[in-house]
């Protein structure tokens, strides 16, 4: 089978396994059948659901396709979720718009543009540095961003938006209150259009490590020296990846800043950050299948076990690390490759000596 | 005048606890080179050690920070033991998720042990406060003790780096791990070693952090400890004076940012002046520059 054949093949799963899975949801939800119907405490998670499913994903682009680990995702999806609430209620107050999926669609693409608008500004400097002097400095890009955003103060009045710095007196009703972040928020984002917004995360990500400048990002990844001296732009290819990526997370962040009633800047922690990291670990650094299925089972497993909620983090915690260690660890990997070669040599002398 | 003398002081004492966390990483990553995020949360369980030693047990502060200092060496030799050792040949990514996940997992370990309420630190440095000029300038105990501590610890690492025999050894596997394994220095031990100082180091830092800033919760090392890395990154990463400096200026900054730019922004103001640092002079202000090869 062609590389091509067997992509395309690939990505069809993927879209598959998300369609259905979305199916099975809607029918779940519905009721229509007996002893089959959603809990209240999950019908809750669906949109952060896909909201971690988008940023893991998305963080999958510059971590696994791009190679560079980036420890300020958070960042971006804080700026998209302001930005977009800010956005959704400016359309209400101006122009009393009442479709609300418009109104959504319009507030998701304005998250995306800000936050790829914050990726330009952070990837220029940090695109220069390799390694772990990248991931320190997107940390402290994270960090700045919720910093400033704790500064930021954003009212209306009769249909004109005004911002200050520093300065909470403002004409008109607050949307954005500094520390205190964004309350009385119209809850418009819906589960279906988080579905919709996955699909165009999976159709952005995944056309784009199947083409030309995917093929580009991925050879600088993995011998930049080399891809250089075959006239590949590293720079820009970089940048591609790094923007869409944190455009992609500035959507997931609009979609959960709409999904709440009120979010402050808190909420984007160097915790939410690891949080992704930890779902593109789990699901396969640079696999995009991996990634949904780990957001999303991960998202969903301390709701399932709600009684072991103190214990959530501890239990990520050895996760990560020993997924860490049989992956990585030449002693261990030796191990299942001996149990492996075992267990066939023992299915063979089976079908070799029918007893 | 005064005031800006006075913020200088608690800046420069502030900076000395970053600079003995600096320490810690600046070591491990010129030996190691990798990240070990969890050093932060070995001050946190040092202060907890600490707390715990004192108000439980009730016992004299020196011999409570002793055995702290002790149950971090011997925590940071088991961080690296069962976590970093297995990782010697996997990619920096693999190993800096490892520590990242190393230091979720003793943050959350303090919280079941000690709890999520914040406990309150009373400093175990049980000395008066000086007054100067009138009164107008108040030095705290806790100031001169951290100084104090800042200056002896390096004194005594620079000895120990550039006289001992094991010194001669760390330098040596910093500089070529394959090459100091071939004249025979024993490489794992050298970087057991390492992280035992670190630790240690990092468990007087989390009372001396404790004792400036009276509260102890189990995410009290992570902010501390990504300051203190960034100011082994400003100073040179891998280089000791540099991790001194690189702490010390922190420190100033971080405090004169907070007295007279603002409070919000003064992470901002740190974390900016790294970032640009970091582009005028990729390896830090003391570090040395790496030719890469082809």
């Amino acid at each position: 089978m062609s590389r091509a054949k067997k992509n395309f093949i690939n990505n069809l799963i993927t879209y598959g396994m998300v369609v259905v899975a979305f199916l099975i949801c809607q029918l779940a939800l519905s009721g229509s059948i007996d002893g089959f119907k959603m809990s209240r405490s999950l019908k809750g998670q669906l949109v952060p659901i896909c909201v971690y499913i988008v940023m893991a994903v998305s963080l999958n682009l510059t971590v696994g396709i791009s190679g560079e680990l980036s420890l300020g995702h958070a960042g971006f999806m804080s700026v998209g979720a302001f930005s977009g609430i800010i956005m959704s209620t400016w359309l209400a107050a101006r122009f009393n718009m009442n479709n609300e999926v418009v109104r959504l669609i319009i507030s998701l693409f304005t998250g995306g543009i800000f936050a790829g608008i914050a990726g330009v500004l952070i990837g220029i400097p940090v695109l220069r540095l390799r390694g772990d002097y990248l991931a320190i400095v997107t940390l402290a890009f994270g960090e700045i961003i919720r910093n400033v955003l704790n500064c930021l103060y954003f009212s209306i009045d009769e249909g004109r938006l005004h911002m200050s710095f520093l300065d909470p007196m403002l004409p008109g009703k607050m949307i954005y209150n500094g520390p205190a972040g964004a309350t009385g928020v119209d809850k418009i984002s819906t589960f279906g259009m988080g579905f919709a917004l996955i699909l165009f995360t999976l159709f952005v990500v995944l056309n784009l490590i199947n083409s030309r400048s995917g093929r580009a990002i991925m050879a600088i990844r993995d011998a930049r020296v080399a891809a250089e001296s075959v006239g590949i732009n590293v720079p820009k290819y970089k940048m591609m990846a790094f923007v869409i990526s944190a455009a992609l997370a500035g959507m997931a962040g609009a979609l959960y800043g709409l999904n709440i009633s009120s979010v402050t800047a808190a909420k984007f922690k160097f915790d939410t950050s690891i949080l992704v990291l930890v779902f593109v670990v789990l699901g396969g650094i640079g696999n995009i299948r991996g990634s949904v299925i780990a957001a999303a089972l991960l998202t969903v497993l301390p709701e399932v076990l709600r009684a072991f909620s103190d214990y959530r983090m501890l239990v990520y915690a050895i996760v990560l690390i020993v997924v860490m260690l049989a992956s990585n660890s030449p002693f261990i990997a030796t191990r299942i490759a001996t149990l492996k070669s075992k267990i066939i040599r023992k299915n063979q002398t089976k079908e070799g000596n029918p007893a | 005048m005064v005031s800006l003398l006075s913020h200088l002081l608690n800046g420069i004492s502030l900076g000395s606890v970053y600079a003995i966390i600096a320490l810690g990483y600046t070591m491990v990553y010129g030996i190691a080179k990798m990240l070990n995020f969890a050093h932060g949360d070995v001050i946190m369980i040092g202060a907890y050690i600490t707390f715990s030693a004192v108000h439980m047990w009730n016992m004299p502060p020196v011999l409570a920070v002793v055995i702290s200092m002790v149950v971090c060496t011997v925590l940071g030799v088991l961080i690296e033991g069962l976590a970093y050792k297995p990782l010697r040949q996997a990619t920096s990514l693999a190993v800096l998720i490892t520590a990242i996940g190393m230091s979720y997992l003793l943050q959350n370990i303090a919280l079941l042990v000690w709890g999520p309420n914040p406990k309150s630190f009373p400093s175990v440095i049980g000395l008066p406060s000086i007054s100067l000029l009138d009164g107008q300038l108040i030095i705290a105990a806790e100031t001169i003790v951290t100084v104090l501590a800042n200056i002896v610890i390096m004194i005594a690492l620079t000895l120990f780096t550039n006289k001992t025999k094991m010194g001669k050894s760390m330098r040596g596997v910093s500089e070529d791990k394959g090459a100091a394994q071939l004249m025979g220095i024993n490489v794992n031990l050298t970087i057991s070693v390492t992280f035992a100082i670190g630790s240690a180091l990092a468990a007087i830092a989390g009372v001396l952090l404790c004792s400036t800033y009276p509260v102890l919760m189990p995410t009290t090392g992570s902010m501390p400890g990504i300051k203190a890395f960034t100011a082994a990154v400003f100073g040179g990463i891998g280089s000791i004076p540099g991790a001194m400096l690189g702490g010390i200026l922190l420190g100033v900054i971080e405090i004169l940012g907070k007295a007279y730019v603002s409070t919000e922004l003064s992470d901002a103001i740190v974390f900016g002046v790294l970032i640009i640092v970091l582009l005028v002079k990729p390896t830090g202000l003391l570090g040395k520059k790496v030719h890469e090869k082809v």
